[in-house]
């Protein structure tokens, strides 16, 4: 292992995207993503990055300049959360639409109303149908890697997606920790620089973002939808790489003790690190408890998630978002779904809780773990609860 | 793992003192986290940050609801909050005051831990000439229990205030030569 540099976790994001020697930002800063780009603004300000740094009136205009300037071959790269991102969602659609590899990173925190500036994964959530490779860290050191990765997978001809990485809004943005940074020459001798198959060029003229009408818009959205699915073999040949470049291996879907383990917790992003201590606690007390980390959800990863749940009695799926009156927690009620037609597959419980930045402690995972247990055991299981509200 | 939780108000540097202590930890190849209680900030109000150094990697992300450590910036923090809430036993409260170690722990009845305490406010107003206390109160910290070496935090001053580096380093050490510890007996069974 290299060296670590203790460094906020923001901070190593913003380190990585300089690394990647990206050419234009087009940001809008919102509390918690700020210390992201306003970082960036520095590195190009003090010449550290040469790139363009636009700064817009609106992340609705963020997305739009990062729509323009991938269109025209540029590595592009921006960064937003919460109302940001929901400013921004009509055109999150259309950067996927047109297959642009722009990269953002979302310091996820929760949407209004009530007025909040904390973290949850409700932003997110709500672009979960929007057409972009959607991947969770879950600490510094992901963040960091996997930024460096997203311009890897994004850019790759048998991809062309954008990546939406996201990482929780304060429990992660604002921590300082330490992370071992890569040198720009071996992240540059690993990520060559962009070199669009389309793009628009004055000289060579194309057009992007054409009007489709009804004879061909569902066959459009249908290649769309192939080439999305696609792409999990190419994000994990690029995990590989990675990992064979640098030691740091990732997966679509990590398991953590879930050998013969009767309960698995399932969650995405940082708090996933304090059930790791919840399930250890649960193993030296001998019960047969395991850990499911998603940090592929899109595409949505049916295969790794079917495996790893296959053995499991009772599965408790732990969401930071809630679905208003729907049918359980978003990554909950898709889990579900995905299992349905499996033989051998366990019940899904749905737990919703740590809106708003409120904790979810090591205690709190064991508790949720016994409750699931008892609503399988009894028969009732319910379509999802909240957990760790005053009532 | 050590677990430290500092209080102050808005200002006073008491997510920079929590951030330099991690990053003077991981300077010596420890592992260390550091972040403030979330939220906006807004000067004067009451802050709260927290540390944590351990031997190998640190996985939670829980706030710190059992220190091993308090350190109080601002006595007239400890008006509107507990400090001491979630204390170890045994634990240890470094406070920021010109009254005497013995008042203080009669006044908020704390027992069963060890109390250190030091002048910061005059020592940063003379040493710095402004009553940022968050260096000096690294000194004190230091004195009680030595989680990082002084001079892993005089790198850290240095890199983080170059201009006025000396001066808090001056700040530390003489907070940490003028601080005072008392052991403070446990309370009696009832």
């Amino acid at each position: 292992m290299g060296k670590l540099t203790g460094i906020e976790v923001s901070i190593a994001c913003s380190e990585a995207v300089t690394l990647c020697d990206v050419d234009v930002i087009a940001a809008y800063p919102i509390t918690p993503q700020t210390h992201i780009v306003e970082h960036l603004s520095e590195q190009v300000a003090e010449g550290h990055l040469d790139a363009e740094y636009i700064k817009v009136e609106s992340e609705h205009s963020a997305m739009s300049c990062c729509v323009g300037s991938s269109a025209a071959g540029a590595r592009t790269f921006t960064s937003t959360c919460s109302q940001g991102l929901a400013l921004m969602h009509e055109i999150v659609m259309i950067a996927s639409g047109l297959r642009l590899p722009i990269v953002m990173a979302v310091a996820t925190r929760t949407l209004s109303a009530p007025l909040s500036i904390w973290g949850d994964q409700s932003d997110v959530m709500s672009e979960r149908d929007s057409g972009w490779i959607t991947i969770f860290a879950e600490n510094g050191q992901e963040v960091f890697d996997l930024t460096v990765q997203s311009f890897r997978i994004a850019e790759d001809e048998r991809v062309l997606f954008p990546v939406m990485l996201c990482l929780d809004g304060f429990h992660l943005s604002h921590v300082i920790e330490p992370i071992e940074l890569e040198s720009k020459e071996d992240v540059q001798a690993w990520l060559p620089p962009y070199k669009a198959k389309y793009r628009l060029d004055p000289d060579n003229v194309l057009s992007m973002g054409a009007f489709a009408m009804p004879d061909y818009f569902s066959e459009i959205k249908k290649q769309q939808n192939e080439a999305l699915r696609g792409t999990l073999p190419v994000i994990k040949e690029v995990f590989k790489d990675f990992g064979d470049r640098f030691g740091r291996y990732y997966e679509p879907v990590t398991r953590y003790q879930t050998e013969e383990a009767e309960t698995i917790i399932v969650m995405a992003g940082a708090f996933a690190g304090t059930a790791r201590l919840a399930v250890d606690t649960m193993r030296a007390a001998g019960k047969k408890v395991g850990l499911v980390t998603i940090k592929v959800f899109r595409p949505f990863p049916f295969e790794e998630i079917t495996e790893a749940l296959a053995g499991a009695k009772t599965a408790v799926v732990i969401d930071r978002a809630l679905s208003v009156a729907g049918p359980g927690g978003p990554m909950a009620s898709e889990i579900r779904s995905a299992l349905y037609h499996e033989q051998k597959k366990p019940a899904v419980v749905s737990m919703v809780g740590g809106l708003s930045g409120r904790d979810v402690f090591q205690e709190q995972f064991i508790e949720l773990v016994e409750r699931a247990e008892a609503c399988v055991a009894s028969g009732k299981i319910p379509q999802y609860e909240m957990f760790g509200v005053r009532e | 793992m050590n677990e430290i939780r500092i209080h102050g108000r808005g200002g006073q540097g008491a997510v920079g003192a929590a951030e330099m202590l991690a990053l003077a930890a991981i300077g010596e190849g420890k592992y260390a986290q550091a972040f403030p209680s979330f939220g906006p900030e807004r000067r004067g109000a009451p802050v709260v940050a927290f540390c944590r150094i351990d031997g190998k990697p640190i996985l939670t992300r829980e706030p710190i609801r059992e220190p091993d450590i308090v350190v109080v910036l601002d006595p007239t923090v400890m008006r509107g909050t507990d400090v001491a809430a979630g204390l170890k036993r045994g634990g240890k409260i470094v406070i920021n005051t010109s009254r005497p170690g013995r008042e203080i722990a009669e006044q908020y009845g704390f027992t069963g831990v060890s109390l250190a305490t030091v002048d910061a406010s005059s020592i940063a107003r003379n040493v710095l000439g402004r009553p940022i206390t968050n260096t000096a109160m690294l000194g004190a910290l230091l004195k009680a229990e030595s989680v990082v070496k002084l001079e892993a935090l005089f790198t850290q001053i240095t890199e983080r205030f170059p201009a006025i580096a000396e001066k808090n380093i001056k700040a530390l050490q003489c907070s940490f030569d003028e601080t005072r510890i008392e052991e403070l007996a446990a309370a009696k069974e009832k």
